[in-house]
Order: structure tokens, then C-alpha cells, then sequence
């Protein structure tokens, strides 16, 4: 493994790094500095929630929260990650319970083939986070890069609608 | 082959002048497919990522100018002040990638890569932006048609970084338009931006996709300054609009590719010249 001399003043990672993922720091040992955040975390960190498909940022399976924005870990190069908080499906939830947007993904019939269904889980529960009560058309806007080629996508709008339904009856 | 992580402007330009072949990060929205997709084997990398100044932008309202970070990602500008100040980039803005997209992406990373297709550069090119470089020699400011000279490139020299964009707030109507095989999540086969100044009576348009840089269609612009009034309380004749966008459609230079063909992006970036000059008037 070879680690540049430090450049003065600024701090570096490399190799060997830690990321903060679903509240803990997990060492990443003997990386490639190429490696996606969606490669980190399922091939070395066990967290297969994050799935991989396109690579490129189209499909949005690989959708996680960094710092508080949901981005595509794919894009994302994993040694540049560190000193960010990471929030994966697997985090979503307490000791690994449905949230309430599994729960209705379940009910509403929005899950069949179920490889798409944690990225849109991630990005709903980011967009409920930020808009309690979206329209329709904001939900798919901001569904718009998560590709589902089983469910035509009308039971996954439901489930947000009784989501955001449920969460307002419960404020 | 570390990811270098400067924390502020003068470490950056510390680190980048020491590692002049190093490669900047931003977004990581074109880069990453390079590493993942196409066997592209990263080199020194430094991270922009904790360099605050470069997510910054501010108004100078006493100059009508608005100074964008390069590392403010695309979802900042979708909404709020940016949006009102610049509605064109909001719109471009709008059309980037899908939300995960816009929410890494960034104006400076849109600069760096330099395609012809990337969403924000009709925009710069339009409103005439100012592009504020920092590098081994001080600061400079590059118009952006001196700044992107051919397809993926532009004229930063070694260990040059692009620190901000400035954009003239204007009195009067902006907009961009693109076409693409779908909505969301689309690389442009022909996009544009008009600016209709209404207190110097002048229309700027701007194509992109449809040449091997932004192209501004100065002959229809032109025509068009002799052929109408462009100020406000002004009215648009349909054939003057049906006649600008062949103008325009003639300066394009498009090619044929995998994404369409050149006489298709030709037709569709004439619509699009003729739609926003109707729009402008409406």
C-alpha cells in the first residue's frame, strides 16, 4: 500500500479509512481507491441493502442518504465519504423493524420483485423528511430517479400517499 | 494514490500545485462512470468537497451580478433566490440528471467535464458569464466562450481550478429548454437558452448538444435586433419567431451519434429557439 507523504495543511485518506455508516465507524482496510460507496458498503462493510445495477446513476437502487442528501452511493468514491454521516435502508428503522414506509410499501402491493424497493425506500423516507405533505407531482419528481420496471410505479405513489396520510393523522 | 482533502481555497491551491496531475473531485456524477463503467483507474484525487468557499454564492446587488461557488450542487438552485435571480439555470438546473443527481452535481463539474451536452452551459453561455479561476498565478476571469474551446475541453491551465461563476442579473425574461428521449434522468439531444434583455432591446440564444461547444447563434440574433423591437410592451409577430428558429437552426453544427442525428437536433433546436422566443413575449 503506498501513501503519499502528507501535503502540508491538508488532511488526507486513503487506503485505510473509516466510514460513519447507520451511526457507526467501520474501518475500510487494503481499498482500491476506485471504490464505489455502493461497493464499500456491500462488499466490505456487509450492508447489502444498497443494491448495484446501472453504476452510472440512473436506476437510483443504490440510493443512500450522505449527510443529509440522498445520492446514488455508486457516484460517490468511498475514500472520499469519510467525515460524512451515512444513512443506509438498513439504518432506517430500529434494530432492523419496518419503518412505516416498509410497512406501506408491503400493504400498498408497492414491493414484486423487490431489487428497486430499498432505493425507493430510502428516497421516500428522505422525501418525507424534507416534504410531509408532497403532492403527487412532487412525489414523482422526486421519485423520478428511481426506476421500478415491475410495479408501473401506481401502488408505490400509494404507499407514500398513505404514508404521509398515516404520519398526519399521528401528529 | 491518495484523496487528497483540502479544507479551504489556499489548501487547494497548495495541493493542486504539487499535484498538478491530480484529478478534481466534486459531485463524482461524471467521474464515477468513468471509474465504474469504463475502466477509467483513478490517479491522485483531491476531494473539493470540505472547501466551504466553493458551496458559497452571493448577490452584489449594486453590480446586478450573482456569484455562483462551483461546488454548489444543482439541487441549490432549483429553488429559492438563485431560482428568482436566474430562473435559465434553475430551469437547466431542473433537467440535471434525477433529484440524487442534482444533489452531488455542480456548476464547476459541469465546467470541468465541458461537454456539449452538459445541461447548465447554454445557460453560462447566454447570460455571458464570467468564469473566476484560480491557479498557481493568481486569479482570472474567463469569459465563458474563451473558457470551453472543443468537445470536453476547456482552457484551465495546469493546477487551475474554477472557483465561481458570475452571472449578470437581468431585467427582463430567461429560459431553457431541451429535448430528450424522456423527462427525468436524460442526456440532451438539442437544448437552448434565450435571454430577452428588455431595457437593451437584445436576445441572446445559446445551443447546446448540437456542436462540439455551446454555440450562440449571433447571426439570428442579430437578425432579429434589425427585424423587431425586443424591448418590453413590445409584440411578436409568429412568422419573425418561425424565422429566427431557421436562423438558429442554420448556425447549429450537430452531428450524427447514438444519442440522434444531426438532422433531427438541427429541426428540434430551431423549435426550441422559436418556443422560447414565443415565450419570451407571453
Amino acid at each position: 500500500m503506498s501513501i503519499n507523504l502528507p501535503v502540508s495543511g491538508a488532511a488526507q485518506s486513503h487506503e485505510m479509512y473509516s466510514l460513519r455508516v447507520n451511526g457507526q465507524l467501520h474501518e475500510v482496510k487494503d481499498a482500491w481507491i476506485g471504490e464505489s460507496l455502493l461497493y464499500v458498503l456491500r462488499e466490505r462493510l456487509g450492508l447489502p441493502g444498497a443494491k448495484g445495477a446501472c453504476e452510472q446513476g440512473e436506476c437510483g437502487s443504490c440510493t443512500v442518504i450522505v449527510d443529509s442528501k440522498a445520492v446514488c452511493s455508486c457516484l460517490v468514491m468511498a475514500a472520499d465519504a469519510v467525515e460524512t454521516e451515512i444513512l443506509t435502508v438498513e439504518g432506517l428503522g430500529p434494530d432492523g423493524a419496518l419503518t412505516d414506509v416498509q410497512s406501506a410499501f408491503l400493504s400498498e402491493g408497492g414491493v414484486q420483485c423487490g431489487f428497486c424497493t430499498p432505493g425507493f425506500i430510502v428516497a421516500v423516507h428522505h422525501l418525507l423528511e424534507n416534504n410531509p405533505h408532497p403532492t403527487d407531482d412532487e412525489i414523482r419528481e422526486s421519485l423520478s430517479g428511481n426506476i421500478c420496471r415491475c410495479t408501473g410505479y401506481g401502488r408505490i405513489l400509494e404507499a407514500v400517499r398513505t404514508v404521509a396520510d398515516q404520519r398526519r393523522k399521528n401528529s | 494514490m491518495p484523496v487528497l482533502i483540502p479544507r479551504n481555497v489556499d489548501e487547494l491551491v497548495e495541493v493542486f500545485q504539487e499535484h498538478p496531475q491530480a484529478k478534481l473531485l466534486a459531485g463524482g456524477t461524471d467521474y464515477m462512470v468513468e471509474v465504474n463503467l469504463h475502466g477509467r483507474k483513478p490517479e491522485t484525487m483531491i476531494s473539493l468537497r470540505q472547501v466551504k468557499e466553493l458551496t458559497e454564492w452571493s448577490v452584489r446587488p449594486s453590480q446586478s451580478r450573482i456569484t455562483i461557488g462551483a461546488a454548489v450542487p444543482y439541487a441549490d438552485m432549483e429553488h429559492g433566490e438563485i431560482a428568482r435571480l436566474v430562473p435559465a439555470l434553475a430551469q437547466a438546473a431542473r433537467t440535471v440528471g434525477s433529484p440524487q443527481i442534482r444533489a452531488a452535481g455542480t456548476l464547476g463539474g459541469n465546467l470541468g467535464t465541458c461537454s456539449p451536452a452538459g445541461d447548465s452551459l447554454p445557460v453560462l453561455a447566454a447570460l455571458g458569464a464570467m468564469i473566476h479561476v484560480i491557479g498557481p498565478d493568481g486569479n482570472r476571469d474567463i469569459d465563458f466562450v474563451d473558457f470551453m474551446v472543443g468537445v470536453k475541453k476547456n482552457s484551465l491551465k495546469p493546477s487551475e481550478f474554477v472557483h465561481s461563476v458570475s452571472l449578470p442579473i437581468i431585467e427582463g425574461w430567461q429560459g431553457y429548454a431541451k429535448v430528450g428521449t424522456r423527462n427525468a434522468m436524460v442526456i440532451s439531444t438539442a437544448s437552448a437558452c434565450l435571454v430577452r434583455d428588455i431595457d437593451e432591446g437584445i436576445v441572446t440564444i445559446a445551443l447546446g448538444s448540437v456542436g462540439p461547444t455551446i454555440i450562440r447563434a449571433r447571426d439570428a440574433e442579430a437578425w432579429l435586433t434589425k427585424s423587431t423591437s425586443l424591448r418590453a410592451g413590445a409584440d411578436l409577430n409568429p412568422a419573425v419567431a418561425q424565422e429566427f428558429g431557421r436562423r438558429v437552426a442554420l448556425e447549429s453544427r450537430p452531428i450524427d451519434d447514438h444519442r440522434s442525428t444531426a438532422d433531427y437536433r438541427r429541426h428540434a433546436v430551431g423549435v426550441l429557439a422559436q418556443r422560447l422566443l414565443t415565450r419570451s413575449f407571453s
